[in-house]
């Protein structure tokens, strides 16, 4: 072969020059769409209806007091009894008894297979009547907790699998190997660096689950027990006005961008570690 | 302590179909040093895997320090407190500081209180040559320091019995005298050891026996004098030649090499 044939010319555009083309045509399209809607859209409509200052003033301090206040709260205890119940499941997979392992892996197929919204009404009213005259403790809360407990168990049984087995086997052989019993070695070796390595993915979990904690509102609360989204929804209907949805939004990204950054930081920092 | 530290009886073990142990006889006196070669696949790991039961038995009996290991009554977790075991790639917990690993098993397993668990790692952390590194996690450790640490991390247990698998093999060739040294001075101190090596010096200078296995069996054992220098049998003798001169091996099955270029 000869470098002449590479370097013949070609009919029209080069592949590079081609490509150049491309890219400033995508560009090009890129801004066009940004700046129609801009334009075509309504801003004085827009302010007036989504960036009422009047509005937004008066729910202060309310949407933060019990909106962002009863959104943590749900959150975090659905993260507690998922990340409970998660670490029961997961080692109930990896349990050498069989019944455990098909309990676990059916407990988890079911509940990532069903819309949360499902589970919602199902603790709401199935717990009930299942038990009769028994009532979730914590009412609301409780509740919440359970079923978003519920659904982020069977995710997280999961993760927590994936972690424990990414643990190298030589962790427990020495372990072992200096008198531990395989529960004592489980505690102290194993699980510890099994959450080294899912931090990150529990933090986009624990995300989610601020997210999910809005079908709360299916429950059935009172005023002092909505979250943000029920929360914005109802001042949005008193005041025929959406400003409440958008700062209900703006709450939600005070919770979650914090976690999504936390969540890339540990990620990076356990990269350089080289665990 | 004197007698008989570990007793193998007509040790078998099968992987599946696989038989790799079959039928191992070896008795290690208490204060006697045993290096265990042979090739690869010959089944040593596998055997001191045995004793502290990191693989169950097919059949066959260990008793180390007059207790019967494969006896299914016995508590295991028990008889491997005074076995020490040193793996081919460390096994640190890197999780945990070197000052960490070598605590821990002390205060969850023995229940010694945080000042004699410390007391008892720095000590031996200095015996391997590591008193600077109490701070440092695994992570940030050689090779060479990795090993002699989790020499500290069992000999913290005071084990009767330490068993050392390849102790030597996942080191860079100019770590690996650190913890060779740590392992002479250890045999010179009384500690009853049974190491499965390819350092032929180490055997040579530091064994009392050598045992060279091969395919499952133990096919010579006696004085490192002997099983190296004069070894009886053909296959020690192949296998030999090809540990301690590995430029002369040919490539098998191509005969003389004049013919290629």
């Amino acid at each position: 072969m000869t470098t002449g044939e590479v370097a013949a010319p070609h009919r029209g555009l080069s592949p590079r020059r081609r490509r150049r083309l491309f890219l400033g045509l995508q560009y090009v399209l890129f801004v066009a769409i940004v700046l129609a809607v801009v334009l075509l859209a309504d801003w004085p409509q827009l302010r007036a209806n989504f960036a009422s200052w009047d509005v937004a003033e008066q729910l202060f301090p309310d949407i933060l007091t019990v909106g962002l206040r009863n959104t943590a709260l749900y959150t975090g205890l659905g993260f507690v009894f998922g990340l409970a119940a998660g670490l029961v499941l997961a080692l109930m997979r990896l349990s050498p008894a069989a019944p455990y392992r098909w309990f676990a892996t059916a407990y988890i197929e079911v509940f990532r297979g069903l819309p949360l919204l499902l589970i919602f009404i199902f603790v709401s009213v199935g717990v009930p009547l299942a038990f009769p005259g028994s009532n979730v403790p914590g009412g609301v809360a409780g509740q919440a907790g359970l079923a978003l407990g519920l659904a982020a168990a069977a995710y997280m049984a999961e993760t927590i699998r994936a972690g424990i087995e990414a643990v190298p086997r030589g962790q427990l052989e020495a372990a072992r190997s200096l008198g531990m019993s395989y529960g004592r070695a489980m505690r102290s070796i194993i699980i510890p660096q099994a959450f080294r390595i899912i931090i990150p993915p529990l933090t986009n979990q624990l995300v989610l689950l601020c997210k999910d904690s809005s079908l709360v509102l299916f429950l059935g609360v009172t005023l002092e027990q909505r979250e943000l989204t029920k929360f914005g929804r109802d001042l949005a209907g008193q005041q025929g006005n959406t400003t409440p949805i958008i700062v209900a939004g703006i709450c939600y990204l005070l919770l979650t961008v914090p976690l999504s950054l936390l969540a890339r930081r540990l990620e990076v920092r356990r990269r350089r570690e080289g665990r | 302590m004197s007698g008989t530290a570990i007793e193998i009886t007509d040790l078998r073990k099968s992987f599946g179909a696989n038989e790799v142990l079959r039928g191992i006889d070896l008795d290690v006196r208490a204060g006697e040093v045993v290096c265990v070669i042979g090739p690869s696949g010959s089944g040593k790991s596998t055997l001191l895997r045995c004793v502290n039961l990191l693989e169950e038995p097919s059949s066959g009996t260990v008793r180390v320090a007059g207790v019967e290991v494969t006896d299914p009554e016995v508590d295991i977790d028990a008889v491997r407190r005074r076995i020490g075991m040193v793996f081919q790639s460390f096994n640190l917990f890197p999780h945990l500081t070197a000052l960490g690993n070598v605590t821990i098993a002390q205060r969850k397993v023995l229940r010694r209180g945080k000042a004699e668990a410390e007391r008892t790692a720095r000590e031996v952390l200095e015996r391997v040559g590591l008193s600077d590194k109490l701070a440092s996690y695994p992570a940030r450790l050689s090779g060479g320091q990795q090993q002699r640490v989790a020499i500290a991390r069992s000999l913290a247990m005071g084990p009767e019995v330490m068993l050392f698998d390849e102790p030597t093999s996942a080191l860079d060739p100019e770590l690996v005298g650190d913890v060779l040294g740590v392992m002479r001075e250890l045999a010179e101190d009384g500690m009853t050891m049974l190491v499965v090596t390819h350092e032929m010096s180490f055997a040579r200078e530091v064994a009392d026996r050598v045992v060279f296995m091969d395919d499952g069996v133990v096919v010579e054992e006696g004085p490192p004098s002997q099983v190296i220098d004069a070894p009886r049998h053909d296959r020690t003798r192949a296998f030999l030649s090809r540990v301690l001169d590995p430029a002369a091996a040919r490539v098998p099955g191509k005969g003389s090499l004049g013919t290629s270029t």
